[in-house]
């Protein structure tokens, strides 16, 4: 089937086809790129949308709105849709649009590869979506899947087994895209040493997720043979056991925790240098703090785990790896603020963005170093404090970073300039309203409300109503980063190829908007 | 784009990455059951009988076990030690018995799962015959005697004094007769 | 730096009102280790808010100074070999000086040697189950009826009458004061967690595996906690409620319960034919009397999955109302709330229920929820199978 759409386009050299089949069979990276974006674009409402529903239902105590199991379902999909849907396709599309771009390159290496890889994720999540409207309801045991409770649920569940693979597949052939790309299309001359810190995230973000997407595939296919073919691996009766489930589970799901945030330090080392005129301070250590992350992210899984009751010696050793992980972390941020330092810094809401994960990730990774404390973990452990951080590493983390490189590079990808205006409203809109949300979970965690709970004790209601005012706030302020996207899209002020004035790198060297193929002679500046 | 250069990369990532799943799935299940069976990781006790001591080594001091049932939702028994606790001397050989009966009134099985705490002890607590070592079949209604004989070892650390030994039944669901559902 | 110094100020201003607010901070609690948990936490947090302090003082006066609209020119520095080991090592000292505290404590957490009493938790969907290994007394914890009854979807009762909504049980956990207990954590279906804040106790419990922990209550009172590992439905609704006692209290607790244990056991029905409630298991018992009896079993037992009408949750839990089996004969009928169902969430209920109590809540089902069989099932018929 692809010979032919291969052959078609292998003439069609000089634009993109007419038509809606253009999208269908596209193999340039710019389309796909924009694919992806969109489809997390439309991800991020379907799971704000369950986000919402959550929160609403615990705007006070009592139950108002959904059965508990719902709920369950919930929170559980909210995850799901969150981690796999938007932020994973969201950086891959980014990694699309700019990678060969920014190296030099003409394409993706595997240009046909990527054209699959992006299509197999709107499928996968239909079949997640739709498990919603199953008999049994949708997956109800959390987005890890902890067994024994994730296999109690109906039949629905082989759809959500399945569902993760085809996600998985996706991720993993993108990686190795991503791999192919960086190592064999740099323009002549490039070191690794010279590449973009966007890049070089990215490639070791691709390394992880083929190093751990295949283990979270061979720990649901364990949970899938488990509940309907009879086998025995976290069943205690047939010689099995739950928790080794857990540390096969973690072991893919530390690492993923970093794929999710190692993207984001790429991009912001890209707009920190644009907007404060001055180069990256430490490149280098830059390079080697992601790696070392990337590294010790690999021996820290049990720290999701410190209840299961593990040995002594092991909660020890998880406690102190976990803490090392803050120095290079740290290094990260050291480096961002000594960039600014003595520069010439203007605030446009890429900077803005940026400076906002910069804060608000930093007070996430301040309160993972609290929970790294094996002792007080033993305190936090699933309960609100650990939403509250983990939302802060990853929505001012993760989401922020994506809408940072959005204001950043969207000029790039249209041709116009965005409406600064509203970009600025969107930031302060946002980051108040995210502030609301995830802030007061600090306080009602530590005062003890577990997470995953429907409904609770009065005393937690004060500040649940507050979280959930800024969980409408944060959600709808949202329409108004889809408005300046449409209004970019459609028109304005026409972009500069440079865009930024202290903006260095290939992809500010082709015009704006970028051509549908770029660099297919290499830049000469390396060789 | 058959014979591109990319090929030979994209093999060695593509064997990466199936090399991955074959340890998540294939190699770490048993992998994690040889920890924990060197470490006593998760409180498991050996699972096939050991060798009686031969009694050379007996130690200076008494120390207690317990013993604990736990029924599993799946299973109408009732399971009970026949005695709560034992003062045992590390190095010496004892026997103890639990009773189960099948409260249904069909046949059943069932198959006893034991777990060590602290978990550190679980490899100091040797079995030479358990009822846990094979499931065991029940008539409806039908009430057994198991053994248990037992031996904590000498070089168990000083720092143990109590050590909890706890079965759970587990109905294994496997006599399609009783089990039917209506 | 003038501005640097007054957020610092206005820092420790908060911090002073945060830590002793109980409503947004964690408890001191009630034990030795709780308070050391306590400790760390509090010294975290401070290390913490220096290093924000210090790094976002740092940020914001640059980003004041340092901007291209006051005319600022950027420099062109972008490395500093001395300054990235400095802010390299200087981290890990404070993690160094961190780990030593928290190594402590986490040393004395796990070491449960020389406990006096012992208790067996065992958890269930959804309630917790008490067994004191050194007197035998044994009973569940099920969240107050009352709340249970408000917290249905679409209710209609006011929760905030309840003084302590969702916190509290009919059977809690009695502790001696000054004792070291040792808490042996385990799970009959799914993999809950144990949790009392002021005890600093939390551990996993596990279907087939045994965990422990302990903790050394020094003060009176009862004290709150909740399951914290998602286990289903009703996960929200399975709280923890430890009722301390001074060691006297404990010990007369003990005793009279000891007695109660002896008495319940006659109840089921083992052999002890002089008892008045295994008498009372072979007389013919009236329908009324059953239905009266069955509407409180149900609603603790099988509200929470067969939903309080009934109607079950399609696909997940199957209705009772209009069920083959509630409405059919009743061997079948018998036969799956004693044995339960394995493979599914359907628990065997023959060592939970006395034959009376399952005689009741069997009678219940035929003859209210919508199903109108007529019939009842006498505790005599439980009784038999045993």
């Amino acid at each position: 089937m692809s010979t032919a759409a291969a052959g078609h386009h292998d003439h069609d050299d000089h634009g993109p086809a007419k038509g809606w089949t253009r999208w269908l069979w596209t193999t340039n990276h710019k389309d796909i790129g924009t694919l992806y974006l969109l489809f997390s674009l439309v991800m991020f409402f379907i799971g704000g949308g369950m986000a919402l529903i959550i929160r609403a239902e615990l705007f006070q105590p009592g139950l108002q709105l959904v059965d508990p199991l719902f709920f369950n379902s919930m929170t559980t999909m909210h995850a799901l849709v969150m981690i796999f849907g938007v932020v994973m396709p969201a950086f891959v599309g980014l990694a699309n649009w700019m990678i060969p771009m920014m190296i030099g390159g003409p394409d993706m290496a595997l240009p046909r590869l990527n054209n699959w890889s992006f299509w197999i994720m709107p499928f996968a999540f239909l079949l997640l979506l739709s498990t919603l409207f199953m008999e049994g309801g949708g997956p109800a045991g959390g987005w890890t899947l902890y067994a024994p409770l994730s296999l109690q649920g109906g039949d629905s569940f082989a759809f959500v087994i399945f569902s993760i693979h085809f996600m998985g597949i996706s991720s993993v052939m993108g990686s190795i895209n991503i791999v192919a790309t960086i190592f064999n299309m740099r323009a002549p001359g490039m070191t690794l040493m010279q590449m973009p810190l966007f890049v070089w995230t990215w490639l070791i973000t691709a390394y992880l997720l083929i190093a751990v997407i295949p283990v979270l595939a061979g720990a649901v296919t364990m949970l899938l043979t488990d509940r309907f073919f009879g086998t025995s691996f976290f069943n205690a009766a047939g010689g099995g056991d739950p928790v080794m489930y857990q540390h096969i589970f973690w072991f893919f799901g530390h690492p993923e925790v970093y794929i999710l945030i190692l993207p984001a330090f790429g991009i912001i080392s890209s707009i920190i240098p644009t907007f404060a005129r001055k180069p990256l301070f430490g490149y280098a250590s830059m390079v080697y703090a992601t790696a070392s992350i990337a590294f010790l992210s690999f021996i820290v899984w049990a720290h999701h785990m410190f209840t299961v009751g593990m040995p002594l010696a092991g909660e020890m050793f998880f406690m102190f790896a976990t803490m090392m992980i803050s120095v290079p972390t740290g290094v990260k941020v050291f480096n961002w603020i000594a960039t600014m330092w003595r520069g010439s810094m203007t605030f446009e809401t890429p900077m803005l963005f940026a400076i906002g994960f910069l804060v608000m990730f930093t007070i996430g990774g301040l309160s993972g170093l609290m929970l790294a404390i094996t002792p007080a973990d033993i305190q936090y452990h699933d309960t609100y404090f650990v939403v509250a951080h983990f939302h802060y590493v990853l929505v001012p983390g993760a989401i922020y970073s994506i809408m940072a490189a959005t204001y950043y590079w969207m000029p790039k990808w249209t041709g116009n300039m965005y409406d600064e205006k509203w970009g600025k409203i969107h930031f302060w809109v946002s980051t108040v309203f995210l502030n609301v949300l995830f802030f007061p979970m600090h306080f009602v965690g530590l005062a003890g409300m577990p997470r995953r709970i429907p409904d609770y004790n009065l005393q937690f209601a004060d500040w649940n109503a507050v979280a959930t005012i800024g969980a409408f706030g944060f959600g709808f302020s949202q329409l108004i980063f889809v408005y300046v996207i449409y209004k970019c899209i459609k028109g304005g002020e026409k972009a500069t190829d440079e865009v930024w004035e202290g903006a260095d790198g290939l992809e500010w060297t082709v015009p704006s908007p970028a051509p549908y193929h770029t660099f297919e002679k290499p830049p000469a500046q390396y060789s | 784009m058959k014979s591109s250069p990319h090929m030979f990369l994209v093999g060695k990532l593509a064997t990466l990455s199936i090399a991955m799943f074959a340890f998540g799935y294939v190699v770490m299940p048993p992998l994690y059951n040889v920890i924990c069976d060197i470490t006593g990781l998760n409180g498991r006790t050996n699972s096939a009988a050991v060798a009686a001591p031969d009694g050379s080594v007996i130690s200076d001091r008494t120390i207690t076990v317990e013993f604990v049932s736990v029924i599993n939702s799946s299973a109408a028994w009732s399971f009970k030690p026949v005695v709560q606790t034992m003062e045992v001397v590390p190095g010496k050989t004892y026997t103890t018995n639990y009773i189960a009966k099948n409260l249904s009134s069909g046949p059943a099985v069932g198959q006893a799962v034991p777990s060590v705490a602290p978990s550190s002890a679980a490899k100091y607590f040797n079995k030479i015959e358990c009822f846990c070592f094979t499931k065991q079949e029940f008539a409806g209604r039908a009430e057994k005697e198991m053994p248990l004989i037992f031996f904590v070892e000498p070089d168990l650390p000083r720092s143990i004094d109590t050590i909890t030994l706890s079965y759970t039944y587990f109905n294994t669901g496997e006599d399609p007769e009783n089990l039917s559902d209506s | 730096m003038s501005l640097t110094s007054r957020l610092s100020l206005l820092a420790v201003l908060s911090l002073g009102s945060f830590a002793a607010r109980a409503d947004i901070n964690m408890p001191v609690g009630v034990t030795p280790i709780s308070r050391d948990v306590y400790g760390l936490h509090m010294l975290i947090f401070y290390i913490c808010c220096v290093i924000g302090v210090a790094v976002f003082g740092v940020m914001f006066y640059s980003m004041f100074k340092h901007r291209k609209s006051k005319g600022a020119v950027a420099a062109d520095f972008h490395e500093s070999t001395l300054v990235e080991i400095v802010w390299t090592a200087v981290p890990l000292f404070i993690l160094i000086a961190m780990a030593i505290p928290a190594a402590k404590t986490l040393i004395a957490m796990e070491d449960t040697s020389d406990a006096e009493v012992t208790v067996k938790i065992t958890g269930y969907q959804w309630k917790w189950h008490y067994e004191y290994l050194d007197s035998g007394i044994e009973f569940y914890s099920n969240l107050n009826a009352e709340h249970n009854a408000a917290r249905q979807v679409g209710s209609g009762i006011d929760v905030s009458q309840f003084d302590n909504y969702l916190k509290d049980v009919d059977n809690p956990l009695v502790l001696p004061v000054g004792k070291k207990v040792r808490f042996l954590h385990t799970s009959a279906d799914v993999i809950h967690s144990w949790w009392v804040p002021d005890l600093a106790v939390k551990k996993d419990a596990i279907p087939g595996f045994i965990n422990e922990n302990w903790a050394l209550i020094e003060e009176p009172g009862t004290y709150r906690g909740k399951c914290t590992e998602l286990c289903g439905r009703d996960h929200g609704f399975m709280p923890v409620v430890v009722k301390a006692l001074p060691a006297e209290e404990y010990d007369a607790w003990v005793a009279e319960n000891t007695q109660a244990e002896e008495a319940m056991i006659a109840d089921s029905g083992d052999g002890a034919s002089a008892a008045v409630a295994a008498v009372d298991d072979d007389r013919e018992w009236a329908m009324d009397e059953l239905v009266a009896i069955g509407e409180g079993v149900y609603a603790q037992q099988c509200a929470s999955c067969h939903q309080a009408d009934g109607a079950g949750i399609e696909g997940a839990f199957p209705a009772i109302t209009g069920s083959a089996i509630a409405t059919g004969d009743h061997a079948a009928h018998i036969d799956i709330v004693y044995s339960g169902k394995a493979g599914s969430a359907m628990a065997a209920f023959a060592d939970r229920l006395s034959n009376s109590d399952m005689a009741a809540v069997l009678t219940y089902q035929r003859n209210a929820l919508g199903n109108a069989v007529g019939d009842t099932i006498q505790p005599s018929a439980i009784k038999a199978l045993r």
